[in-house]
């Protein structure tokens, strides 16, 4: 059986979760086993709907404690329930909260893990999963060579799938054991798209010449519902905010659709982006070798081309 | 107070990545080793800091590699460890990694482990969180900010659109990214003080290996891009819309 961690977030299952049921349906298909849920804590979404996704059967342990993450006690609880629900493999998103469980649970169940995988695993002769390594330069094909399997998914890389179906709900009565952390404050950016989820994304360089210059980047992103995003010397100069980083060492990003303005693009910075579906290069030096990584490109003045980009786009959209 | 740094290493972040013998091994010709950019500017730099706050604190380095790891262990000692230690057995298996951390923690009984939220070259992001499993330790994963206050560590991790600041008691294993601190260069007395510090080889405890790697595959090259003309932005509309089906 493959069950699919369900990751939530003030109470609303995370979007990178139906991803991670979608994916997870379909190598329960693959497999010919049945693709269930395990859910911590208590949500308002629709449950029963989760069949829509794939979901056959959904485990909740509805204890409210659970609403706040804390990794030991979330390893511990599904370490648990995957024993109790006897399962073969385990899916998890590649998010922040399943960078911080799977690996744990892994150990836990003595099974072997591979993170970050972006596509179905090859089951045809062992477990084969291709995963980006190399931040990005490359990819490699691990065999999982223990009897149970942990799968973390890159966000974007499945999508989520629509279907018919419908869920069996089923309650889980597992120990919960005391916090290890106390969560005092939250900050959370309010409106923004975060960076990870997002699937369009506009992003700035050096180019633009300084954070007061930063309104164009944000008007093309609000026409189009993007998430913002910068070059690395731009967070180092805080012209903006660390979590904008894409990179090498910031975020690996994997949209629809990627506009680089005022970027070179440094192998560094290719690393971070080269999973996006559609890369657009907006610069003015015709050598910026970001244009090799390109789909498409526009030589010439950020701050004369986006405005009329901008306003091209929302033309589109009336 | 006693600090396990794990440190790890990667190809410079400018190396171009090839692979030999079929695919099936990573081409480490002219490849310049460099200490994981976060293990050495967040977790590193940071356990530095708080010692420069506190002499009491103590710092030891570990590392999973052969004697070719040495230089890396040496020059993170030369930004500021006490000691290292170095297990001398190369994996690519997270989990044979975090076993071989696991059996030194444990021996030390440290009151704060640090990594780095990843390495850049496997991606693998396993090692902090696999060491809280094995050493059933409360686990804090992409802090980018963290102060000691006597028995507890006052963390801010990374959530989606956001952070939140959470505490932990110690002794706990925190993974560390951008914002934990600001990189450092060694210096010259740095450089010197780290030949005659400690720097202990063990041998390697026995685990069975979960994973393997098949292959290795570079990504597809583009098919080369299209240019528009800056003052037609609506062709590079209409291409998006109807060619790349992008929005």
């Amino acid at each position: 059986m493959v069950l699919i961690y369900i990751d939530q977030a003030d109470q609303q299952i995370k979007k990178s979760s139906l991803e991670a049921i979608s994916y997870g349906a379909a190598l329960a298909k693959q497999l010919g086993v049945t693709a269930e849920g395990i859910l911590l804590g208590t949500v308002t979404d629709d449950l029963a709907s989760l069949g829509k996704y794939g979901l056959q059967k959904l485990h909740q342990v509805a204890d409210a404690s659970l609403n706040h993450f804390d990794a030991k006690v979330f390893t511990q609880v599904l370490t648990e329930a995957a024993k109790a629900a006897n399962a073969s493999v385990l899916v998890f998103a590649h998010n922040l909260n399943g960078k911080a469980i799977a690996p744990a649970v892994a150990v836990k169940l003595h099974a072997g893990i591979v993170t970050g995988a972006n596509s179905l695993p090859d089951t045809s002769n062992g477990f084969t999963v291709t995963k980006t390594v190399f931040s990005g330069k490359a990819f490699a094909q691990i065999n999982i060579d223990t009897p149970i399997k942990v799968i973390s998914i890159n966000q974007n890389c499945f999508g989520v799938h629509l279907q018919e179906g419908a869920c069996a709900l089923e309650a889980l009565s597992i120990a919960i054991p005391a916090a290890s952390t106390k969560v005092t404050t939250t900050h959370k950016v309010e409106g923004e798209i975060p960076l990870t989820e997002a699937n369009l994304v506009v992003s700035g360089g050096r180019g633009l010449k300084g954070p007061e210059n930063w309104g164009i980047i944000e008007d093309l992103a609000k026409v189009l519902g993007a998430a913002t995003a910068c070059s690395r010397p731009v967070s180092d100069s805080d012209w903006r905010p660390h979590h904008e980083h894409v990179g090498q060492t910031g975020v690996q990003v994997a949209p629809n659709l990627y506009i680089a303005v005022g970027i070179s693009g440094a192998i560094q910075h290719l690393a971070g982006v080269n999973r996006s579906k559609t890369i657009v290069v907006i610069n003015k030096d015709p050598e910026a070798p970001f244009f090799k990584a390109a789909d498409y490109g526009i030589v010439g003045d950020a701050f004369e081309v986006l405005p009329a980009l901008t306003a091209a786009i929302q033309k589109s959209k009336a | 107070m006693k600090l396990l740094v794990c440190i790890s290493k990667t190809p410079d972040t400018t190396s171009k990545i090839a692979f030999t013998e079929g695919n099936t091994k990573f081409d480490e010709n002219g490849v310049q080793w460099i200490i994981n950019p976060y293990d050495e500017w967040y977790a590193l730099v940071r356990a530095i800091e708080m010692k420069e706050q506190d002499p009491a604190v103590t710092i030891h380095l570990v590392t999973v590699g052969e004697a070719d790891a040495e230089p890396i262990i040496r020059k993170a000692l030369a930004l500021g460890g006490d000691e290292a230690i170095r297990i001398n057995i190369q994996s690519n298996d997270s989990f044979v990694v975090a076993s071989q951390i696991a059996a030194i923690a444990k021996e030390g009984a440290y009151d704060l482990i640090l990594t780095g939220k990843e390495t850049i070259d496997y991606n693998s992001a396993c090692i902090g969180s696999m060491l809280s499993g094995l050493l059933d330790m409360p686990f804090v994963s992409l802090a980018n900010h963290m102060v000691l206050n006597g028995n507890t560590a006052t963390v801010k991790r990374e959530i989606e659109g956001g952070e939140e600041t959470c505490e932990v008691v110690l002794p706990a294993i925190v993974s560390c990214q951008k914002g934990m601190a600001e990189q450092r260069i060694p210096n010259m007395r740095g450089i010197m003080a780290a030949r005659t510090k400690p720097l202990k080889v063990v041998e390697p405890i026995a685990v069975q290996a979960t994973t393997s790697i098949k292959t290795y595959d570079l990504p597809p090259a583009k098919s080369g891009v299209k240019l528009v003309a800056a003052d037609n932005v609506e062709e590079l509309v209409r291409l998006l819309k109807e060619e790349a089906k992008a929005f």
